[in-house]
């Protein structure tokens, strides 16, 4: 059946459009977009005074499906990331087994198919086991459906194998996410280091340690002009040195999660193992700097490195919680109150971030945009609908936020997947 | 509190009745006796319970542990950890006082007490002390204590030891950095040396034990910087000849000693505020 959203106020930033349009869909696709269309026997749905976008993607979520069921399943993380407004996620090959041969590739893209309510894209692992040594078969698995590779959870351990990594991808039209940690400084550290955790006694990881992986990974693929995503920036000299590689026209793109630009280190003294994350939350000053690198177009996409984990694995003591945030459902919500309606950037840059620049990152090119024949992918906001965070409404199977209680302005109220409507407020 | 040590009978009846859980997670001497007998000497029932021969051994986690204990209806459960914050987070779901007796490289609040309490006996007085606090700051609970409460009660702190565990940020804390150990010795009123681990060196914080000794210990030549009266504390325990000449840690400016001695009056003193004193007299 064909869909017809009547009055929304249409923000594409791939053509510069902010019109109040109609918009049909007709067999997942979109057919037109105009002010004024008459459809008969279309599904008419009212979104006047509502803000329609291309469908929101976050290219860095942890569906630990398969082998961590406990935590996540590609069926919950989907519908999480559809009642958080994204339609497609491109998720972490740090499952068990990990994503690094073929047969873990398809079982994703069966699993997606059969129980998942949005897209669902493979990213494979750069090195098998994660382990730094050997790389994976790349080709094969690019012909299988991923769609990037990475180690994140770990840094790519060596520079030989990052080299190689950024060599051979090239000519595969694809691309390397590094999590960028030089794991010889932060070993056994739970927090940033620096004046809080000397405060609290928590064991520290610097921030050299991101900014030493950061300057190798741009060094190295400079040389081989081949391209690299930097994973979740959390550091003010690691912005200035892919400012840096950007004006030299090195091939890098950058991402930032809404936990590093909205917390810092000093929240840490209730030790709240919600507020447990690698890279660590900074300080005042680098998430300050970061909302800046947003501001001045340094970063090119907003991710959530959305990493469930279950309420007894964070029911410990700091140190021998794991790293991560929940991140699918209150990514947007958090952004739009803190960003757009504080006008640091504009609801069109927001979009462009959430949706065209990750489609054109991860070559998605039947997404991120409102076109003729493009996938029927879209978003749709309530910018003065208020909310506060709730973890026990999440769809997540787990709830370990640092955000439960925030009051919120602005909210995804319906997603719109392939022209069917998978969540709607 | 401090008298009723010194008395022939060592036993008040101010907590009888009371239950108190001694819930040591790690190796300890003083701390745990201290606790124990200052528990004892105001008659409160204290339960023992140390991890290797409890179910933790088993793989029980520190929040059921807890939970357990607390079924048995304590008034109150002093804890020791090797995690930063866990008397924090554990207070979070328990009804019961919880006191922290160390917990990892944060505070050990009790031993600040004790260290005051001594320091007041021999000085009389904090304001404008120098207070030298010397060894592995990053690691130690015992200074960062001790930083606070020294800056509380008006003494001037100086810190020293090797720069990878003395962070220059140690500075925002209010307290002095100076990394040569003879120079900070310079008119210390009081010199408090930390115990160096043994394993710190395997992660290179400081080249080998012998280096370390050259430069960080407290020697008779260093201490005779020092002001006529100074004094020489530690927290315990020592490493003789290492951070600590065997020489220095006996001598008579030593107040090592009385440091324990005076943990029992500080740690029963802790107990009765918390636990006791419902039927105290309105102070004038």
């Amino acid at each position: 059946m064909s869909l017809l959203l009547k009055n929304g106020r249409v923000i594409d930033p791939a053509t510069g459009t902010d019109e109040t349009l109609d918009i049909l869909i007709d067999k997942g696709k979109f057919i037109a977009m105009k002010p004024r269309i008459e459809a008969a026997s279309a599904r008419i749905i009212d979104v006047s005074r509502l803000v329609v976008a291309p469908g929101f993607i976050d290219m860095h979520t942890h569906l630990r499906d398969p082998g961590q069921e406990d935590k996540e399943t590609i069926r919950t993380g989907s519908l999480a990331a559809a009642r958080g407004g994204f339609t497609s996620v491109a998720c972490m090959p740090n499952t068990t087994p990990v994503n690094d041969n073929r047969g873990v590739t398809e079982y994703i893209l069966s699993e997606a198919k059969k129980k998942a309510v949005i897209n669902i894209f493979p990213i494979a692992a750069v090195s098998k086991n994660l382990e730094g040594k050997e790389l994976t078969d790349m080709g094969d698995l690019v012909e299988a459906g991923a769609v990037a590779f990475s180690d994140d959870g770990l840094p790519v351990r060596t520079s030989e194998i990052m080299r190689r990594a950024l060599e051979y991808t090239k000519p595969l039209g694809t691309f390397i996410i590094d999590h960028c940690e030089e794991k010889s400084l932060t070993q056994d550290g739970v927090m940033n280091e620096g004046y809080y955790s000397y405060l609290f006694g928590l064991p520290g990881m610097p921030s050299a340690a991101e900014e030493i992986i950061v300057a190798r990974d741009l060094i190295l693929a400079e040389k081989a002009e081949a391209r690299i995503h930097i994973a979740h920036l959390s550091v003010k000299r690691a912005v200035d040195l892919i400012r840096e590689a950007k004006r030299r026209k090195v091939r890098v793109t950058a991402e930032v999660t809404p936990h590093h630009l909205l917390l810092n280190d000093s929240a840490l003294e209730d030790y709240d193992t919600n507020l447990k994350v690698n890279p660590p939350l900074r300080t005042k000053e680098d998430s300050d700097y970061l909302i800046g690198a947003v501001k001045d177009g340094t970063v090119d996409v907003f991710a959530t490195d959305h990493a469930p984990h279950t309420l007894d694995e964070k029911s410990v003591e700091f140190d021998k919680a794991p790293f991560g945030i929940n991140g699918l459902e209150t990514a947007v919500s958090l952004l739009l109150d803190r960003l757009v309606n504080n006008k640091i950037i504009s609801l069109s840059r927001f979009v462009e971030m959430m949706s065209t620049s990750p489609a054109l990152i991860l070559g998605l090119k039947t997404k991120g945009q409102i076109a003729v024949g493009a996938d029927a992918d879209l978003t749709v906001l309530n910018l003065n609908k208020d909310t506060i965070v709730d973890a026990n409404r999440f769809k997540s199977k787990s709830r370990n936020t640092p955000f439960q209680g925030w009051k919120l302005r602005g909210a995804p109220v319906m997603t719109i997947v392939r022209g069917r409507i998978v969540y709607s407020a | 509190m401090y008298e009723i040590s010194t008395r022939e009978v060592k036993k008040v009846p101010t907590l009888r009745g009371k239950t108190i859980i001694n819930l040591f997670f790690e190796p300890s001497t003083r701390t745990r006796s201290s606790f124990e007998l200052a528990a004892k000497r105001l008659s409160a029932d204290i339960v023992n319970f140390s991890k290797s021969a409890s179910s933790v051994v088993k793989g029980e986690s520190l929040k059921d542990t807890v939970l357990n204990l607390e079924a048995m209806n304590p008034e109150a459960i002093i804890i020791r950890h090797a995690a930063s914050g866990a008397p924090h987070y554990i207070s979070t779901f328990c009804r019961s006082h919880v006191l922290n007796a160390g917990d990892g490289s944060h505070e050990h609040p009790t031993q600040a007490l004790l260290d005051a309490f001594t320091i007041r006996q021999v000085k009389k007085t904090f304001a404008g002390l120098k207070v030298v606090i010397a060894g592995d700051i990053l690691h130690s609970r015992v200074a960062r204590s001790n930083i606070f409460c020294l800056n509380k009660l008006g003494a001037r702190t100086t810190l020293s030891g090797p720069p990878p565990l003395l962070p220059p940020e140690f500075k925002k804390f209010g307290v002095e950095v100076e990394y040569d150990f003879a120079k900070a010795c310079q008119d210390a009123d009081v010199i408090m040396m930390l115990r160096i681990q043994l394993e710190r060196q395997q992660r290179n914080y400081f080249p080998s034990l012998r280096e370390y000794r050259n430069l960080y210990s407290l020697t008779r030549k260093r201490f005779s910087r020092a002001r006529r009266n100074a004094i020489i504390m530690h927290p315990g325990p020592i490493n003789r000849g290492v951070e600590i000449s065997a020489e220095m840690a006996d001598s008579l400016k030593s107040v090592i000693l009385r440091q324990v001695e005076n943990g029992i009056a500080v740690r029963m003193a802790v107990l009765y505020l918390l636990l006791g004193g419902k039927e105290r007299e309105p102070s004038a």
